[in-house]
């Protein structure tokens, strides 16, 4: 980071204007996406909004119809192999080959991504509580999801690439998940985590990007985010508040008494509680927007319609 | 049982197709062997020529059975056919019931079924009913088929009753297997082992005093001695099996939890050898390769075994001088010519499904999984076609190989393993050509793989009925078996053969360099 801006070097994902098409279906209509090295960045969207389908252009496997994308500054489609050695992927729909089991595929896609280092296999193996001897055919969709994990986490790569990864892990694995993916992240590496739990993303990731459709729609910290959004107030005053209703930004607004509850847009809350500074406040709790706000102000439309 | 009428509907509906080319493939077996055989021996003189040459040819008995009443028409299509028609009635009540059990617990569509209101032992019940109405019709239409040809009521009946209860036996034996082990592949390992059992049983018996035969579902069912004084007792035999079989079954589901087999899954490695794609390709592929040649050797070796009596066998009719003498030179090797093409033909079954395997591997998803580490999508593709063109070699030389030594065994003719071998080996080249194509369609677009069976279709019906259907000649002449010398009755000639060899590379490097253009489509 020289000068306030984001090095090219330090870009490890940069995609512009992707434009992907299946027939006469537009699956990606101009996204965007910027994933920096040492960032966990989470990557959002309803059913079929295109998440997995940028993850198969990022991994070389579909061809883009329009715009640039670059991994680790190179062209994912032609140089897809070698591209590979520096980053381990988890599909959301994790499928083994039945009559392998769990150890031998661990191994073989070690092996195809260049190496695995053995001591983290054995310790991840541990973690998951995962039987490596089981032949993937009587694995459930979570342990064939720990598979991929400890496949993807054990080798020596700079990027991980996940996709909904932990759709079929109980909560328990979820924070065995959430601890690792966060190890990972300390020595300075980078995550792309498409996801539909929200917690987890909150949890996990520095900046996220919201898609729609095709579309990039809201990208950023979670911070900047929670900027554009609103904050719900609540405050008990020593005098009935009068005059609220005219303060820019102030929604829901409901007076009872001495009781004020309110949203307020993130950017106006200095002026709320300022005015009510004036009535004399005893108590206030006020609470930062969560994601599923943010989520639903990007999709309620399309649940309501 | 609640509900077992349900899901047996359910059944049927799903099944209707599969159950018709059973069904239909089966009863056409027995009754073009009716027709092929009237066509080769048109006289009663031919009959009995033709009987005397083959009664007391040991390795022809071993193949097909017992002997018997060979100068009639019925004796010959109940010797030819009621062996296979009772593996073919076997194999499909096994795939029926594996289909409908373990697949169904495996993949987790029988609970489904089972949380509805139906009762425990209903999906086992439909199941089998399904069974025994697919084999009862199986059989019956063999019966019917045959008596509308003209043959004897009495001999139908039995031929039929014989295929449909065989069935019905390897139906049992597929529901025990299903209870005892969790995997469809491994309940189908035990089926066949059974299968396989009973065929070597009632060939090693047939050959000598016909003791171990009785312990045979196949021999029960020759037994029944169709066209040749019928004896009705034996059939006790396979019912009685049947109701054991069906008991035992039950039995053994009462006291198992569904998902899970009797025999517990035994555990895998838990650390892998595969290193790389070809390995891993290898791996997937072996059992294939392995069932195939062993399948061909065998084939081989039923063709060899007629050695140098084929004169007597194909008679002095028209129709089989056109079967057999299009090739041109003597008609023993004009005979094996057509052999090697017909087992080649056959062999490019595995050619072309090995090279479906990469459109399975692609839809399925695993591709994406290993196409998402730094293995090169033209080395993954590489991975598979190689063992597709090692699996093809070993495949066709081993049905060479077999013809050799079928050959040998019979005349004492030591030689006739290499030249046989030898001479089937060309054939290898046009069967690669079908893969070829197969791999071209898939490389422009994965579910298009299928089109290498079309080729197939077509070279097989140059080669079975071009002549007689009268086809123009530049149409032949696109299937690539034709341009090849009909080695061993003409002198081998390596040009067409090598024009063929640069026409299938070519094709291969357009499909690769259509594979790698294109998206990697998932299900």
């Amino acid at each position: 980071m020289k000068g306030g801006t984001v090095g090219l070097m330090d870009i490890v994902i940069d995609i512009a204007g992707l434009v992907k098409r299946f027939g006469h279906a537009t699956a990606l209509d101009s996204l965007d996406l910027q994933v920096e090295r040492g960032e966990v960045h989470g990557f959002l969207g309803p059913n079929g909004s295109g998440k997995s389908t940028t993850i198969r252009v990022l991994l070389g496997l579909l061809r883009a119809d329009e715009g640039s994308v670059t991994l680790f500054g190179q062209d994912p489609w032609r140089d897809a192999a070698e591209l590979h050695r520096r980053l381990a992927y988890v599909p959301g729909d994790v499928n083994l080959w039945p009559n392998l089991s769990g150890g031998e595929v661990i191994d073989l896609l070690g092996r195809l991504r260049g190496g695995l280092d053995e001591k983290r296999r054995a310790l991840l193996i541990d973690r998951f509580e995962l039987d490596p001897t089981k032949k993937a055919r009587t694995y459930s969709k979570g342990n064939r999801q720990k598979v991929a994990l400890v496949a993807a986490l054990a080798s020596d790569v700079e990027l991980l690439i996940l996709d909904e990864p932990t759709s079929g892990l109980d909560p328990l694995m979820e924070a065995v998940f959430t601890d690792c993916v966060d190890e990972f992240k300390d020595d300075g590496r980078s995550v792309l985590l498409s996801s539909h739990i929200l917690a987890e993303v909150e949890r996990l990731c520095d900046r996220v990007s919201i898609i729609r459709a095709g579309r990039t729609v809201e990208s950023g910290t979670l911070a900047d985010l929670r900027h554009l959004t609103r904050t719900s107030v609540s405050a008990e005053l020593s005098q009935a508040p009068t005059g609220l209703d005219g303060l820019t930004g102030v929604h829901d607004l409901a007076v009872e008494g001495m009781r004020a509850t309110f949203e307020v847009d993130t950017v106006h809350l200095g002026a709320a509680l300022q005015a009510l500074g004036r009535f004399g406040v005893r108590t206030l709790t006020s609470q930062p927007p969560t994601l599923e706000e943010l989520f639903l102000r990007h999709y309620g439309e399309e649940v309501a319609s | 049982m609640t509900g077992a009428m349900t899901v047996l509907r359910f059944h049927l509906r799903r099944d209707r197709m599969m159950l018709f080319w059973w069904i239909a493939g089966n009863v056409l077996l027995y009754y073009s062997q009716a027709v092929s055989t009237d066509g080769l021996y048109p006289t009663q003189a031919d009959l009995d020529k033709a009987a005397a040459g083959m009664a007391d040819n040991a390795a022809f008995i071993a193949m097909a059975g017992p002997a018997r009443a060979l100068d009639t028409l019925g004796g010959q299509v109940a010797w030819q056919a009621s062996a296979f028609g009772a593996i073919v009635a076997a194999l499909m009540s096994m795939f029926l019931v594996g289909r409908h059990t373990r697949a169904e617990e495996e993949t987790g569509r029988d609970e489904l079924i089972r949380a509805a209101a139906i009762g425990r032992h209903a999906p086992l019940a439909a199941t089998a009913l399904l069974v025994v109405i697919a084999d009862a019709l199986m059989g019956a239409l063999i019966s019917v088929s045959l008596i509308s040809y003209g043959l004897p009521v009495g001999g139908s009946l039995a031929l039929g009753l014989a295929a449909g209860l065989t069935g019905l036996v390897f139906g049992g034996v597929a529901l025990v297997a299903a209870q005892l082990v969790e995997s469809t592949r491994a309940a189908y390992g035990i089926t066949g082992a059974v299968l396989g059992v009973a065929y070597a049983l009632r060939a090693v018996g047939d050959v000598g005093n016909g003791a171990l035969s009785w312990l045979s579902p196949i021999g029960w069912g020759q037994y029944l001695r169709p066209y040749a004084d019928e004896q009705w007792w034996p059939l006790v035999l396979p019912v009685v099996a049947v109701v054991l079989l069906g008991c035992g079954a039950v039995a053994l589901f009462d006291r198992r939890d569904i998902g899970s087999g009797v025999w517990p899954a035994r555990p895998g490695p838990a650390r892998g050898s595969l290193g790389s794609a070809s390995a891993l390709a290898w791996r997937l592929q072996r059992g294939s390769v392995i069932g195939w040649g062993v399948g061909l050797l065998l084939g081989g070796i039923a063709y060899g075994s007629i050695g140098d009596d084929v004169a007597d066998l194909v008679g002095d009719s028209q129709f089989s001088k056109d079967v057999f003498a299009s090739a041109g030179g003597s008609i023993v090797d004009s005979f094996y010519a057509t052999a090697a093409v017909m087992l080649s033909l056959i062999g490019a079954g595995f050619a072309i499904s090995s090279v479906q395997r990469l459109r399975g591997e692609e839809s399925s998803g695993f591709a994406e999984t290993l196409l998402a580490t730094a293995l090169p999508r033209w080395r993954w593709a590489v991975a598979h076609l190689v063992v597709t063109v090692a699996g093809t070699l070993v495949v066709v030389l081993a049905a060479g190989l077999g013809m050799g030594l079928g050959f040998a065994m019979v005349t004492g003719d030591g030689s006739a393993v290499l030249r046989l071998t030898g001479a089937t080996a060309p054939y290898a080249v046009p069967v690669l050509l079908l893969a070829t194509i197969a791999w071209l369609a898939y490389g422009i677009r994965s579910r298009w793989a299928a089109v290498g069976w079309l080729g197939l279709g077509f070279c097989f019906v140059v080669m079975m009925f071009g002549e007689v259907l009268q086809l123009p000649g530049w149409l032949m002449d696109v299937s690539p078996f034709r341009h090849l010398a009909q080695t061993p009755a003409e002198d081998f000639r390596v040009w067409p053969l090598l024009v063929l060899l640069v026409v299938t590379a070519a094709a291969a490097a357009a499909g690769m360099v259509a594979m790698r253009r294109r998206d990697v489509v998932s299900a």
